[in-house]
C-alpha cells in the first residue's frame, strides 16, 4: 500500500511549506489548527525559530468551536494580536478540521483585512500535501500580492525563487547561492525568501530573468512569467552544472523563452544511480556529479519537472521498488533502511525530510566538492 | 516595580480566572517536555502506529527518528482522497494491518492513534480494533489517540494515553509488600522519601522505567497498591487500578511541607509503615534551602511550569526562604496551586506571572539587566540565561529529599553555565536525542 510506511520518516506538510515561505517577509501567519501545527513547523521544519521572532501562530482551535462553526473567534483572536503585532500582512492557514468543515477563509480574511486594514489572504492547505504546493502557493501569493509594476527590466539581474531551508538548510546556503550567481556576473535582485525583505521582493517586476531553484519556486515563477513577462529558469547552479544554468539564464533573457536545463542532463535509466529528493535541486546535483542517473520525486506538484530521467514516486514501498536495483544512491540518511543490500549511499541530509535529525552535518549545496562525490560514488 | 506590563504579564493581586485568556497560540522553541511518542515508547517491544495526513505525522515520526526509535514506529498516511471519497475506514484498517505484515516480527503490543479526522469522520475505530484483533490475535493493540482538537473541554491526548498504555495489564495474583508506582515519565530519585518510606519497611516499588521487556511490564499488574506522583498520570492510572481491583493512592508531588507529610501520612497509614522523621526531613530541608541562599544570594530566579506542575508552590517555598523570585512563567493556576496563589498575594506583591503562550510573547523583550537563575528550559529561553536548573515534569523528585535535591541543582546551575540554546529545543529531555 503507498499510504502504509514501515520505517521512513514522511515529509515536511504544506502547513509547514507556507510558514517557512513567509517566515521572513514580516507577516503574521496564523494556522487554524488546535494544536501542534506550530511545535511540528518549529522543532522539525524550521532552523530559524530559535533567533528570529517570526510571528507565526495556531488558532488552537476547539471541538466545540469546530463542531458549532464558530469562526468569531478566530476572526476576533487574530485582529487582536494583528492590531498588537502590526504585521505588514496576514496570512491563514487551513488544517484538517476546517478543511473538512468547509470553512470559508476567503470571507474570514476580508473580516479581518477590513478590521485591521492589514492585506490579508488565504493559503489553501490542509495538512494533507507536502510542503511543495505550500510553499509554492504562498510565494505565489506574494508574486499576485506585493510585486509592482516595474518601469523597466534592469538587464542582467535575476530573482532567485524558492529558497527557503527546506531545501537549503545548511548555513550560509542562501548567501553561497547568491555569491555563486553574482560571480557569473548577474546581480541579484531579490532572494525568495531568506534574506530580503518584503519591500525588496516587491521591485521584482525589473528582473531579467528568474532562477527556479526549487519546486517551491515554480509557481512564483509562472505568476512573475504572467504578470511581467519575465521567463525563467529551472536549474539550482551546482558544481559544473552551474555553467550550464548560467547559459540558460542568458539564453532565456535573450529569448524571453523558459528554459530546463535539467533536460539536458546525462541520461542512462539502467545506471543504477538513483537521486531521491526534490527534483531541481537533486537532478542538479546529479548533473554537478556528471553522473547518468534517475531522479527520484517523492513530492507532489512537480508534474511539469518529471521526464524519463525524473520520476514520481509515492510512497515507501513503491520507493523500495524502484530502487531494487539500486547501486549507488544520493539521498537523505533517513532513507538507508529500504534500500537494497550492498546499495551505496551518498549522504545528503534534507531537512525537509529527516528534519533536524543531520541539521549539524547538512551540507551547503553550492560548496560541496562535486568531483569527490562522484568519486566516492564511483561504482 | 512591575518590569514588563501587558497583556502577557499578571502579578498574584491581579491574577484572575483564567489566568490569561485564550487567544492565538505561540510555542517556543522549548521542546523538552515528553509528547505522546516518548510516553508511549517506554513499554519495552511495543510498536507505535500513526494515522494522519503528512502534516500531523511529521511532528511524530521525527519524534521518533530523534530517538533513535524510527524501528519501533510506522505509520498510514491520510490523504485528501480518503477522506472525501469515504475510503478512511478502509485505508485506517488496512494501513495498519499492511504495516504489521511488513515488520520483521509481530509485536506484542501495538499502540494505534487515530486523529481529530477520525472523530469527525465517524470512524468506527472499535470495529476496525476487532477486525485488527481477528487478523492478529497475538498483539495487545492499545487503543490512544492523537487528538487535541479535544483537549480544550476535555483530557489532552497524554493524559488519556497514560490510561490506554496500561489497558493491556490484567489482574495477577496480588504480590505482597510490592507497590507499583505509574504515570510520570520519570522513575523516582533513588533517596525520593516515598522509595525510602517503603524500603525502610520492605517494600518494593516497581516502575514503568524498571521494565526491560514486555512480560516485565504485565507483571506491573502484580503490586498490592498503586501510587501516582504526577498528576498528568492521575486520571489514566486511577482508572487502572480501579479496573485491576487495587487500592490507589494519588500523593502529588509538591512544595509544600503540609501536603509532603499529609501525602507520606497517606501513605505510611494504608499501608501500616513506619514513618520518616518529618522534623528532621523538614529541618535537613531548611538547612539545605539555607546553603542554596547563601550561594545565589539576591540573584533574580524564573521559574516555569514545565519544570514542575506546581510552580506556584516552588515560588512560595523560596521566596519564603529568602530568594528573590522574579517570574513565574505559566498559563493556567492549577486548582492545587490555589492556595500558593493566595499566599503569593499578600506576600509577593511584585512577582511577575508571564503566559508562555500568548502571540506577544514571540516579541516579549528576552534580555534582563543582570544574572538571572532559572529553574526550567522555559524559564531559561524567557530570560536567555545560561543558568538553569534543567528538569522537566517534576522529574524524579518527590518529598522533602526532593527539594533538598533541587537546592543542590539551583547551587549547581548558578555555578555552571550550560549551553541553553543547543539544550531546550531537543525532545523528552531524557530520552535519547540524536540531534
Amino acid at each position: 500500500m503507498n499510504t502504509s510506511y514501515r520505517i521512513i520518516p514522511c515529509y515536511t506538510g504544506d502547513v509547514s511549506g507556507v510558514c517557512s515561505a513567509l517566515f521572513e517577509l514580516g507577516g503574521m501567519v496564523v494556522i487554524h489548527d488546535p494544536s501542534g501545527c506550530n511545535s511540528t513547523y518549529n522543532t522539525h521544519d524550521e532552523t530559524r525559530w530559535y533567533d528570529h521572532d517570526s510571528l507565526i501562530f495556531i488558532s488552537g482551535l476547539a471541538e466545540i468551536d469546530a463542531v458549532f462553526g464558530n469562526d468569531q473567534k478566530l476572526i476576533d483572536d487574530t485582529v487582536d494580536a494583528a492590531l498588537n503585532l502590526h504585521p505588514k500582512f496576514i496570512t491563514l492557514v487551513n488544517s484538517p478540521i476546517p478543511y473538512l468543515n468547509g470553512t470559508d477563509f476567503e470571507a474570514i480574511c476580508r473580516i479581518i483585512e477590513s478590521r485591521t486594514c492589514i492585506p490579508t489572504f488565504y493559503i489553501p492547505t490542509n495538512g494533507m500535501h507536502d510542503y511543495v504546493p505550500g510553499a509554492g502557493a504562498a510565494l505565489a501569493e506574494i508574486a499576485k500580492r506585493f510585486v509592482s509594476v516595474p518601469e523597466g527590466k534592469k538587464p542582467g539581474s535575476v530573482n532567485l525563487l524558492g529558497v527557503t531551508p527546506l531545501d537549503f538548510a545548511a548555513d550560509g546556503s542562501a548567501e553561497s547561492l547568491r555569491e555563486t550567481v553574482e560571480r557569473a556576473g548577474f546581480s541579484v535582485h531579490s532572494c525568495w525568501a531568506m534574506g530580503d525583505s518584503l519591500e525588496t521582493l516587491s521591485h521584482s517586476g525589473e528582473a531579467a530573468v528568474n532562477l527556479v531553484v526549487s519546486a517551491m519556486g515554480l509557481p512564483a515563477a509562472k505568476v512573475l512569467r504572467e504578470r511581467f513577462g519575465t521567463p525563467y529558469v529551472a536549474g539550482t547552479p551546482l558544481g559544473s552544472f552551474s555553467e550550464t544554468v548560467f547559459a540558460s539564464m542568458r539564453r532565456a533573457t535573450e529569448t524571453g523563452e523558459n528554459q530546463f536545463p535539467l533536460l539536458e542532463r546525462l541520461n542512462q535509466t539502467d545506471s543504477g544511480i538513483f537521486a531521491i529528493g526534490e527534483p531541481i535541486t537533486m537532478g542538479s546535483v546529479l548533473a554537478a556529479m556528471e553522473l547518468p542517473g534517475t531522479v527520484l520525486c517523492p513530492l507532489e506538484h512537480c508534474e511539469s519537472l518529471l521526464n524519463k530521467n525524473t520520476l514520481a514516486v509515492v510512497g515507501e514501498e513503491e520507493a523500495e521498488t524502484m530502487l531494487k536495483n539500486a547501486k549507488v544512491v544520493i539521498a537523505d540518511p533517513l532513507y538507508r533502511p529500504i534500500l537494497p543490500k550492498g546499495a551505496k549511499l551518498i549522504e545528503l541530509p534534507h531537512e525537509a525530510f529527516s528534519g533536524r535529525c543531520f541539521r549539524k552535518t547538512m551540507k551547503n549545496l553550492f560548496t560541496i566538492d562535486y568531483d569527490a562525490l562522484r568519486k566516492e560514488a564511483s561504482l | 516595580m512591575l518590569r514588563r506590563l501587558g497583556p502577557t504579564v499578571r502579578t498574584p493581586e491581579t491574577a484572575g480566572d483564567p489566568l490569561f485568556p485564550q487567544k492565538l497560540e505561540f510555542n517556543p522553541p522549548v521542546h523538552e517536555n515528553w509528547n505522546i511518542v516518548h510516553i508511549a515508547m517506554q513499554i519495552p517491544e511495543l510498536h507505535q502506529i500513526y494515522v494522519c495526513g503528512v502534516n500531523c505525522m511529521r511532528g511524530v515520526v521525527l519524534t521518533a527518528a530523534e530517538m533513535a526509535a524510527s524501528e519501533r514506529f510506522s505509520f498510514v498516511l491520510l490523504r485528501e482522497e480518503n477522506v472525501v471519497d469515504g475510503t478512511i475506514w478502509e485505508t485506517t484498517r488496512d494501513g495498519i494491518a499492511d504495516v504489521l505484515r511488513k515488520l520483521p516480527a509481530l509485536p506484542p503490543c501495538v499502540a494505534v492513534f487515530p486523529v481529530c479526522t477520525h472523530h469527525f469522520m465517524g470512524v468506527d475505530m472499535e470495529s476496525i480494533y476487532r477486525s485488527l484483533e481477528q487478523e492478529f490475535p497475538e498483539v495487545a493493540f492499545i487503543r490512544a489517540w492523537m487528538d487535541p482538537i479535544m483537549q480544550k473541554h476535555g483530557l489532552p491526548p497524554d493524559q488519556r494515553l497514560r490510561k490506554v498504555m496500561y489497558d493491556p495489564l490484567q489482574p495477577l495474583p496480588l504480590k505482597e509488600k510490592t507497590v507499583t508506582l505509574l504515570g510520570s515519565e520519570f522513575a523516582l530519585e533513588p533517596d525520593a522519601d516515598i522509595r525510602r518510606v517503603l524500603l525502610k519497611n520492605g517494600y518494593a516499588l516497581r516502575e514503568l522505567q524498571d521494565c526491560k521487556t514486555f512480560a516485565d511490564y504485565l507483571r506491573l499488574a502484580e503490586g498490592e497498591t498503586f501510587l501516582i506522583t504526577y498528576p498528568g498520570g492521575k486520571f489514566g492510572i486511577t482508572q487502572t487500578a480501579k479496573r485491576l481491583g487495587r487500592p490507589c493512592h494519588f500523593l502529588p508531588m509538591s512544595f509544600d511541607y503540609n501536603s509532603i507529610t499529609a501525602s507520606l501520612g497517606e501513605l505510611t497509614d494504608a499501608l501500616h509503615l513506619e514513618p520518616l522523621d518529618i522534623l528532621e526531613e523538614q529541618k535537613q530541608c531548611d538547612a539545605a534551602l539555607e546553603k542554596a541562599r547563601d550561594v545565589i544570594g539576591d540573584t533574580p530566579v524564573a521559574i516555569d511550569m514545565l519544570f514542575h506542575p506546581r510552580p506556584l508552590e516552588l515560588a512560595k517555598l523560596l521566596l519564603s526562604h529568602g530568594f528573590r523570585v522574579t517570574e513565574v512563567y505559566l498559563d493556567a493556576v492549577d486548582e492545587a496551586e490555589k492556595p500558593a496563589l493566595e499566599w503569593l498575594k499578600t506576600n509577593a506583591l511584585d512577582l511577575e506571572l508571564h503566559s508562555i503562550i500568548l502571540p506577544e510573547q514571540r516579541v516579549a523583550d528576552r534580555t534582563r539587566p543582570e544574572k538571572t537563575l532559572a529553574i526550567g528550559p522555559k524559564a531559561a529561553w524567557f530570560t536567555s540565561t545560561p543558568y538553569f536548573v534543567n528538569v522537566v515534569q517534576g522529574g524524579g523528585l518527590w518529598g522533602y529529599a526532593g527539594i533538598r535535591k533541587l537546592c543542590d541543582l539551583m547551587i549547581e546551575a548558578f555555578q555552571n553555565e550550560k549551553d541553553t540554546r543547543d539544550i531546550v529545543p531537543r525532545k523528552g529531555l531524557g530520552c535519547v536525542s540524536c540531534i
